[in-house]
């Protein structure tokens, strides 16, 4: 049960550094700042939240397991305000409503 | 060598880089950023003191610890402080810098 | 090993970047990313209270100071770009600094086996403290003459900072006015955050007696969620002048000192905390200092007052 359940948490972590690699690639890589924003969301929710599935398959007791997903939201609450407020300003037509 | 070697002599280059960071730039700005780098190195520095004074079921010596926590406050106190004398020069003169002119 | 390996040739990496990037903005990036790296490091080093202070102050606070002042210093970018000095110069002080590496390195590697530690009397006497975390017993029992020192350092500080105000404006409100946009994103999410962070930061300060954390972290969370009301225009900064900020300031050292002269009558030193009191005398101390480390922190980022007081 304890094998099975370390097996996924590594494939699940795993899968999770593949989108940071891939967000971190497209920031590096696209030619514009709202192509790397779309690029670094799918670090940001995907790779984290996969990262913490993982994790939440380890965590000692609900309590543990609480935080790890309240980690979660507020890294994508944060991300999501900081994409907005970027994207605003650097999009073409200006920062106009 | 033990981990908390590797970080020491981590905290020995931060130290130079530093050092390096707040002689070679003019602008007073990099000269503050180049100053928390070296706090950075020597609070570093600390905490490889305090890893190797593990024992009694503590991870660390927790004095040193304490030592640094009190550190990290002073040293932004006195960032903010710099930061603001810095800003006061800029309004008052129109330009950061630290050159004296003839 | 491998991964300690890893992080140290991040962290020096990202010392380099903020070091040679030629943009400000740049480099003060760059030492926000170092600030939350060297947070890794010391949970690896077996020091989560310093990890959370580390985060917390070394780079959010002192990351919002730096943001905030290169951006007011955009102008003056190029124009330091003449003083730079010539490659003699940086060549003497890259081997002036390689120096002052190797010797940090040779005392490093020379430090004695065994270590020297406090750990054994920190554990003998942590029961009389009645706390369970030997951080905080080490800040608020055996050395809490530094601990009442630093708050009083912050508020020299404080004083410092409010003395640079222009004459017209002395005594005013500290920073420009942000006006809230009710629709905004800002204002959502400061909305959402601040109440949250509140009770993080007053989790993080009532676990500080057992586990990692503390007043001082806490203290930092409550301060970053005052500046994030600011920032977003959601609420405005005190004038300075005001009583009740002022109160609010020198209540937590007024409350240690007042307590480390109590010493005196209960036990004949000062500072020292009657045995079966302890635990009653620190967390008095602490709710009024966290609330003032709170106040100052936040009213340092906000600067000095640059806009006339009303009365």
């Amino acid at each position: 049960m304890s094998f099975a359940l370390d097996a996924l948490t590594i494939l699940a972590v795993s899968t999770g550094a593949f989108f940071f690699l891939a967000g971190t690639v497209g920031l590096l890589r696209f030619p514009d700042a709202l192509s790397r924003l779309h690029a670094l969301t799918k670090a940001d929710n995907l790779g984290l939240g996969l990262v913490v599935l993982g994790l939440l398959l380890q965590a000692e007791g609900s309590f543990a397991a609480l935080k790890l997903i309240g980690v979660w939201l507020l890294t994508l609450l944060a991300g999501a305000t900081v994409t907005q407020l970027i994207a605003r300003t650097a999009r073409p037509g200006g920062t106009h409503e | 060598m033990s981990t908390a070697m590797l970080y020491g002599l981590c905290s020995a280059v931060l130290v130079g880089l530093g050092l390096f960071g707040l002689i070679v730039h003019p602008q007073p700005l990099r000269k503050i950023l180049a100053f928390n780098l070296i706090g950075g190195g020597v609070f570093l520095l600390f905490g490889v003191v305090a890893r190797r004074g593990a024992g009694v079921g503590f991870g660390g010596d927790p004095v040193p610890q304490a030592l640094v926590i009190t550190g990290l406050v002073v040293a932004f106190a006195a960032t903010a402080l710099a930061v603001a004398l810095l800003l006061r020069l800029f309004e008052q003169t129109g330009q950061a810098t630290l050159r004296l002119d003839g | 090993m491998a991964f300690d390996t890893g992080l140290v040739l991040l962290v020096l990496g990202v010392a380099v970047w903020t070091i040679v990037a030629r943009d400000t903005f740049a480099a003060v990036v760059g030492f926000v990313a170092y600030g939350l790296l060297l947070a890794l490091v010391w949970v690896r080093l077996a020091a989560p209270d310093v990890a959370l202070t580390e985060a917390a102050i070394g780079s959010g606070v002192t990351g919002v100071l730096l943001l905030g002042a290169s951006t007011r210093l955009r102008r003056t970018e190029t124009s330091g770009a003449g003083e730079k000095p010539g490659i003699t110069l940086r060549l003497a002080a890259g081997m002036l600094c390689a120096l002052v590496s190797a010797g940090v390195a040779a005392i490093v590697l020379k430090f004695p086996e065994p270590a020297p530690t406090l750990a054994p009397q920190t554990a003998a006497n942590i029961v009389a403290t009645g706390l369970g975390n030997p951080v905080t017993a080490v800040l608020m029992a055996y050395r809490a003459i530094d601990t009442l020192l630093e708050t009083v350092v912050l508020l020299l500080a404080l004083v410092g900072i409010w003395s640079l105000a222009q004459d017209r404006v002395w005594g005013g409100f500290p920073g420009p006015r942000h006006h809230a946009d009710l629709e905004g994103v800002l204002t959502f999410i400061a909305q959402l955050l601040v109440p949250v962070g509140i009770l993080v930061g007053i989790h993080i300060f009532w676990i500080g007696s057992v586990a990692p954390g503390g007043e001082f972290q806490g203290a930092t969370i409550l301060a970053a969620m005052w500046i994030l009301a600011m920032i977003t225009g959601l609420v405005d900064a005190p004038p300075v002048s005001r009583r009740w900020l002022r109160l609010m300031l020198l209540a937590g050292p007024a409350v240690f000192l007042a307590i480390g002269l109590a010493g005196f009558a209960m036990t004949g030193a000062f500072l020292a905390y009657p045995a079966p009191y302890a635990k009653l005398l620190i967390v008095t101390i602490e709710v009024p200092v966290m609330l003032s480390i709170a106040a100052a922190l936040a009213l340092l980022v906000a600067g000095p007052p640059e806009r006339r007081p009303q009365r």
